[in-house]
């Protein structure tokens, strides 16, 4: 049976506080931790499968143009080769998220440097990757003075994306202000640099595609498959248990995952194929550089009666995604003379897609680095000019807000940091050779749902398994779902198992804009709720008189244990669906950080020394697993606004950094004590569980508020993020 | 002379080509071990030769006749986890999972340095005694790399692991 959810208004039953289990919430630890550290957990390309082969994948050369040969005689004659294949049922660039169908598999053709061309299959891996750096590709290239390859490149082809808003008119509002803040921002591209490299095993039986792949989406992923190789979703089966990271690059399907099918196909024996750290670079998928102006007109006050933000990015030709840089700045702060666009330009560098949080991660960035400035003209502390700017309603749609705790997360975090927004002139202290400044910025991210199912079971032996093709990235799925269940049916979390990560069970929401847990997290909300109401029926009460804990039923005197009460498993698919609610209110999550930097003045170096981040998200379902999102957020904002930057060739657009050497994540020295505080909320309109989106919010923004803490210790205001030693060094004020 | 890994002795019978992280993952099954860049940036790999942390993606299984290596299922198992593999369930110090057998090695090598003595970058003192700060844990455990960005935790893990021992 299936019990649908449709959300097309609040549920202010909150049914979860009204439970008896107690689980949910606690900060319990992930039922996954012990297979994760000990190294029993299985990741993609960890398969033992018989006769296995191995594949390497072979890149471009040029940044546009054709194949014109593959030499592959000479490498079919080194030892152990047993293929050499470039099939137009391979891709050539990674699906967008949610994409659902086949990207771009023109295999002979050359859109970017660094694209995939061939795959070379051999016995071992030694062998594939020998042959694979020895085979011989000629081509025909476009002059590549002619190929756009940046976003100001004359050649490029410009376009509108999404819907502006116009709204008002923000140059008179510039005009009349009391304080106005003009002001260019750039961000670099960013990798998602999961740890684990994009890995697939493909097996063919001749009727079934089994994959065990490394991906967020798997409901997505299988009709991508099957749509790149010509045969039904149903022919394709998915196996994603434990995925070693995601953060948007493992939304849709990579061109090793094609290669692999077909050459499983082509071969009749199971094939491997894991990327190499230098291939996921290069033609995985890239955040957009951007370039944003952020105008912001205010009354002597600090209240905004003008906002402006308009940004440039790129993506390839073809590609419908552009990175939605504007997204929060559409509802955030007030100002009723608007302007709000985004303009895509065509270039040839990899395909530009999802990266943890996308538009806001760098969007709110720019805007806050603008809004601290917009403090400083004013005199106005950061703080109370954020607490001044909060609307009342959507500025341009009207809409109502849900539950926000953007006011109470900005005094929340002020009073743990201890912020003092008295005296904002800058170069106020210094130890020995290091000038001290904080700094601080709000946080804020869309609230996204999405269609999910799963299925729940209450066996007669008193447990219960929770089904869905959901993966868990590194985000606490396995926690949360398991407490979800656990406590709308009275059972401890030991006693119930969640299983994922497999086109056999139903299909969840997947891993991907932070609505994993709302969405498929519903869904087992549902299935338990019907599941209750068996129960109810069983023993003759309302549902809601019905009392379960510990694996026992309480229905008015009476105490009945599971095990007696449910004669036959009890069965029970949920199905959650989005009904349109964010059509009648504006639903995000809101927070604020709090930074104290240290900038070297001999050297330039940036040190983060603390940083505090206050987050409303709605119900956390797990403390623990929330509060590590957060703090994984917060890195991010770390590498995003001090290291982070993928850093492409003028000449043929070739990605220079293309590995962890090159391309600086932060590390542990890179990253102090981070203190994260989870303001209490239950947001109605977020899901049926008051939850809302958890994995991205704590990068949206944080990058901004180490550079109005930079700008604080120095007196240097970069606008070009990320702020290396080098856009420092030249104006640092003499010792 | 064969290699000892986590106590048992395996034949060296392999393509010279082949890293020490292939042969455990590919040649033994002890896929633990983890590859996130095979080029030594990253630290999944760690694993124990002879009781010292090493990238086992930077030296090839061949050279290792007679050596004897440890791996993330050597020091512990669900049943009896290692106290550093219990320490990073209880403090959240992982989230995908893909950094966490390198990072458990590299701070089980890691903490047998500090009790022999060798000082880091971050010592106040390099003559005396090297006391386990967290700012010491954090340079000391810098050589793995963590997308997820568990390191608060992940010293919280340590820094519990070695009050305990200490
Ligand atoms: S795999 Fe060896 S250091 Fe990255
Ligand atoms: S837990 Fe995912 S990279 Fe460390």
């Amino acid at each position: 049976m299936t019990r649908l959810y449709t959300m097309d208004k609040p549920d202010e039953r909150n049914r979860l506080d009204a439970m008896a289990q107690g689980i949910i919430g606690r900060p319990l630890d992930r039922p996954d931790g012990s297979a994760k550290t000990t190294g029993v957990a299985p990741y993609a390309a960890e398969y033992v499968l018989a006769d296995c082969a191995e594949g390497v994948l072979v890149l471009a050369t040029i940044s546009r143009g054709e194949v014109v040969e593959i030499e592959s005689a000479p490498v079919l004659g080194m030892p152990g080769v047993l293929a050499v294949i470039a099939d137009p049922r391979m891709i050539t660039r990674s699906a967008q998220g949610g994409a659902g169908k086949s990207p771009v598999r023109e295999i002979h053709k050359v859109d970017y440097y660094g694209q995939p061309v061939a795959l070379v299959v051999a016995e071992t891996f030694e062998q594939a990757r020998d042959a694979a750096t020895r085979l011989r590709i000629a081509y025909r290239a476009d002059d590549p003075a002619k190929v756009p390859l940046e976003q100001d490149d004359s050649h490029a082809a410009h376009e509108a994306y999404g819907e502006p808003v116009e709204q008002g008119n923000l140059d008179v509002a510039m005009r009349d202000a009391a304080h106005a803040v003009d002001v260019t921002y750039t961000t670099e591209g960013h990798a998602s640099a999961a740890m684990e490299p994009h890995a697939s095993i493909a097996d063919w039986d001749g009727n079934t595609l089994t994959a065990h792949s490394s991906l967020q989406m798997l409901k997505y992923n299988q009709k991508e498959l099957a749509d790149a190789l010509g045969i039904k979703p149903e022919q394709v089966r998915l196996i994603s248990p434990y995925v070693g990271g995601g953060f948007g690059s493992k939304l849709g399907i990579s061109a090793e995952l094609t290669a692999a099918a077909v050459a499983a196909i082509e071969l009749g024996r199971p094939v491997r194929v894991v990327m190499s750290r230098q291939q996921v670079f290069q033609c995985v998928m890239r955040r957009s550089e951007t370039r944003q102006r952020i105008r912001l007109a205010a009354d002597g006050e600090g209240r905004l009666n003008g906002f402006g933000h308009e940004a440039w990015v790129s993506n390839l030709p073809g590609e419908k995604f552009a990175e939605p840089v504007t997204q929060a700045s559409e509802f955030l702060y007030r100002g009723e003379h608007r302007r709000l666009r985004i303009d895509l330009a065509r270039i040839h560098r990899m395909t530009a897609g999802s990266v943890r949080a996308p538009g806001e991660a760098v969007g709110m960035q720019c805007l806050e680095a603008a809004m601290d400035e917009l403090a400083l003209a004013s005199g106005i502390d950061p703080v109370e000019l954020r607490l001044r700017n909060i609307p009342e309603m959507h500025p341009s749609e009207g809409l109502p807000y849900s539950s926000r705790r953007l006011a109470e997360c900005l005094k929340v975090g002020a009073e743990r940091f201890g912020w003092d927004g008295s005296d904002r002139r800058p170069c106020q202290r210094r130890e020995g050779e290091w000038w001290i400044g904080t700094g601080m910025a709000t946080a804020c991210r869309v609230h996204n749902l999405n269609e999910a199912q799963a299925r729940v079971t209450l066996s007669t032996d008193g447990t219960a398994v929770v089904e869905s093709d959901m993966t868990d990235i590194g985000t606490g799925t396995y926690a949360i779902l398991g407490q979800i269940a656990g406590e709308m049916l009275g059972l401890p979390p030991e006693k119930v198992l969640v299983q994922l990560g497999d086109t056999r069970y139903p299909p969840g929401a997947g891993s991907g804009g932070s609505w994993g847990a709302a969405s498929t997290g519903s869904a087992v909300f549902a299935a338990c709720e019907s599941i209750r109401e068996q129960l109810a029926e069983q023993l003759g009460v309302d549902e809601a008189d019905l009392t379960l804990k510990d694996g026992t039923a309480v229905a008015g005197n009476r105490r009945i244990p599971f095990t007696e009460l449910v004669k036959a498993d009890l069965t029970e698919t949920g199905h959650f669906k989005n009904g349109g609610i964010d059509e009648k209110f504006a639903i995000a999550m809101y927070g604020a950080f709090f930074v104290e930097v240290g900038v070297n003045a001999y050297t330039g170096e940036t040190r983060v020394r603390r940083m505090t981040g206050a987050f409303g998200l709605g119900r956390a379902l797990n403390a623990k697993t929330a509060t590590s999102q957060c703090l994984g957020g917060m890195v991010w904002g770390i590498g995003s606004a001090l290291t982070e930057e993928l850093v492409f060739d003028p000449r043929d657009g070739h990605l220079v950094n293309h590995d962890v050497a090159e391309y600086h994540v932060p590390v542990n020295a890179d990253v102090p004590a981070l203190d994260v505080v989870l303001v209490d909320e239950r947001d109605p309109a977020g899901s049926p569980l008051q939850a809302k989106g958890v994995g991205e919010l704590g990068i949206c923004g944080a990058a901004g508020a180490i550079a109005n803490a930079i700008h604080h210790a120095c007196g240097v205001r970069v606008r070009s993020f990320p702020i290396t030693p080098d856009k420092l060094l030249d104006q640092l004020p003499e010792l | 002379m064969p290699i000892t890994i986590n106590g048992a002795e395996h034949d060296l019978d392999v393509d010279p080509r082949t890293s020490l992280l292939d042969f455990l993952r590919t040649g033994c099954g002890l896929t633990g071990t983890k590859k996130g860049c095979d080029h030594g940036q990253c630290g999944a790999c760690t694993v124990l030769l002879n009781g010292q942390r090493i990238n086992s993606c930077l030296t090839l299984a061949v050279m290792h006749d007679g050596d004897s290596v440890t791996t993330i299922e050597g020091l512990g198992t669900p049943d009896a986890p290692h106290p550093l593999q219990a320490a990073f369930v209880r403090h959240d110090g992982y989230q995908c999972g893909y950094c966490t057998p390198g990072q458990i090695c590299s701070a089980k090598a890691m903490l047998d340095e500090v009790a022999a003595g060798w000082t880091s970058f971050v010592s106040d003192d390099v003559a005396g005694a090297p006391k386990l700060s967290e700012e010491e844990i954090r340079e000391r455990m810098s050589g793995n790399v963590c997308r997820c960005g568990a390191y608060s935790n992940i010293v919280a893990a340590i820094a519990e692991v070695a009050e305990a021992q200490a």
